[in-house]
């Protein structure tokens, strides 16, 4: 590992982004409008607007982390500039730290973004302090990332990354228990949705909706997403392979 | 390089090649699309899969961790991200590669790019853009150069300058192989590796393989050879 190759990476992909106005545009100001649009929705039930727009705030940045970095990730394969950087001295972890703390920062801004304006301005009113909501927020982008790493090895071309979304991603925000309590569903759904990793993204975030302290089953729900966020950077590296035919 | 085989979707590409190079000679790997130049030169840079026959680079296994300073590979299209300026990639991939940063001005003034430095890559020609490439692969200062087609679609001044640079290198002591299915540039080679469906049909200097064969240029030389063979 090269702190130098590391950050030369974060810096290489944010600038990347900070070239791309309209997608940093919609990164980061199209949570904060869909929040909006939810708040007129819910108008004249604003518990419910807590309810479903809290684990929003931990949706937002899992699948907009997820469709960059899949899509990132397959133009890197398809320039060549992947094979580049792995016939060159660079530790697979150089890279993916690179990416995780390039993201990880945008998610900060994201998240930030959008728990300032659903707490300040649209009236959520949610139990637990912003620092946690951003810190779960963030967590989740990196699961994002970390699952789109992986997937994006499994795409061919761009039409197969984005349809990923829909494929691996709802799946799991149906069974999360947003739509319907974990409690109500079939013994088999419950156990499919025991497996997802979005399901406890969203379970943390209902739990800070609910409650104000850190209790035992949120430090479940961290340890679950930073543990799968680990194990999918771990498959994800298995697909950077230096040699290729 | 001995007795080379790559298989690539149960057809084998490459079928028994056997050479090696030699350091200060430019190397020219001509042959026709599609007869394996780049696979063979994917293979002695170590990221080709499916290899078997011994190929060692600089006294180690192709591809081995502290070859990858020591080689700098050019693929045919130009491995660089468009969406960044000619410095900041160099910058970049100095980081990645461990090499200082004062090289980023060197190799931009040994590829003639000074006066793009700030442009970013999609707005330069595609000669230009393969130029970057180019740079990035000198950054470390390679031992061995591997240049997959370096000077297709450029204009003849630059493809002069070009081999000037090969030359330079390779008086400095680099083992440069370069690629190439015009027939032309191999009378700029010092020795010519002939490769046809797979298997090497030369390996000589081009004065010897033109009085070998008695043709009147490289490209009636290769007729000579392969129909013979035929």
């Amino acid at each position: 590992m090269s702190a130098r190759a590391t950050l030369a990476t974060t810096r290489r992909v944010l600038t990347q982004l900070r070239r791309d106005h309209r997608t940093l545009a919609l990164l980061l100001l199209v949570p904060v409008l869909l929040l909006t649009l939810l708040r007129y929705v819910y108008a004249d039930r604003p518990v419910v607007f807590d309810q479903v727009g809290g684990p929003l705030l931990a949706l937002f940045p899992f699948i907009t982390m997820f469709l960059v970095t899949s899509v990132a990730m397959l133009r890197e394969r398809t320039s060549g500039t992947l094979e580049r950087l792995l016939s060159m001295p660079l530790g697979k972890g150089d890279l993916l730290l690179g990416y995780a703390l390039a993201f990880g920062g945008v998610a900060v801004v994201q998240s930030v973004l959008a728990s300032a304006v659903a707490l300040g301005f649209l009236g959520m009113d949610l139990a637990a302090s912003p620092a946690l909501v951003v810190l779960l927020a963030v967590l989740d982008a990196l699961l994002g990332m970390a699952l789109g790493l992986f997937l994006s090895a499994f795409a061919r071309n761009e039409f197969q990354a984005v349809q990923f979304l829909p494929a691996f991603v709802l799946p799991q925000l149906l069974l999360c228990g947003l739509f319907a309590a974990r409690a109500t569903m079939a013994a088999p759904l419950r156990w499919l949705s025991a497996a997802f990793p979005l399901t406890y993204a969203v379970d943390g975030m209902q739990q800070l909706a609910g409650s104000g302290s850190f209790t035992g089953d949120l430090g479940r729900d961290l340890a679950v997403v930073a543990g799968a966020s680990v194990l999918a950077l771990t498959l994800g590296a298995a697909t950077l392979r230096r040699q290729t035919s | 390089m001995r007795g080379l085989v790559v298989e690539r979707g149960g057809r084998q590409v490459l079928r028994g090649v056997d050479f090696s190079l030699t350091p200060n000679l430019i190397t020219g790997l001509l042959g026709p699309s599609g007869c394996g130049k780049t696979t063979l030169m994917r293979a002695l840079v170590g990221v080709q899969s499916g290899v078997t026959g011994e190929v060692t680079v600089l006294g180690q296994r192709a591809g081995t961790r502290g070859l990858r300073r020591r080689v700098g590979y050019v693929t045919q299209a130009p491995a660089v991200y468009s969406d960044l300026s000619v410095t900041e990639n160099l910058r970049y991939f100095a980081a990645v590669a461990g090499a200082p940063q004062h090289r980023v001005g060197e190799v931009l003034g040994e590829v003639a790019l000074e006066r793009h430095a700030g442009q970013l890559v999609q707005q330069l020609s595609g000669g230009e853009q393969a130029r970057v490439s180019l740079a990035t692969a000198l950054l470390t200062v390679p031992e061995l150069l591997v240049l997959d087609e370096p000077t297709v679609g450029l204009d003849p001044v630059l493809r002069r300058d070009l081999w000037a640079l090969f030359r330079r290198l390779a008086d400095a002591g680099t083992t440069v192989l370069v690629s190439s299915h015009v027939m032309d540039e191999a009378v700029r080679c010092d020795r010519l590796l002939l490769l046809r469906d797979g298997r090497l049909v030369a390996d000589e200097a081009p004065s010897h393989l033109l009085r070998r064969t008695g043709a009147s240029d490289i490209e009636h030389a290769f007729l000579a050879i392969a129909e013979s063979r035929a």
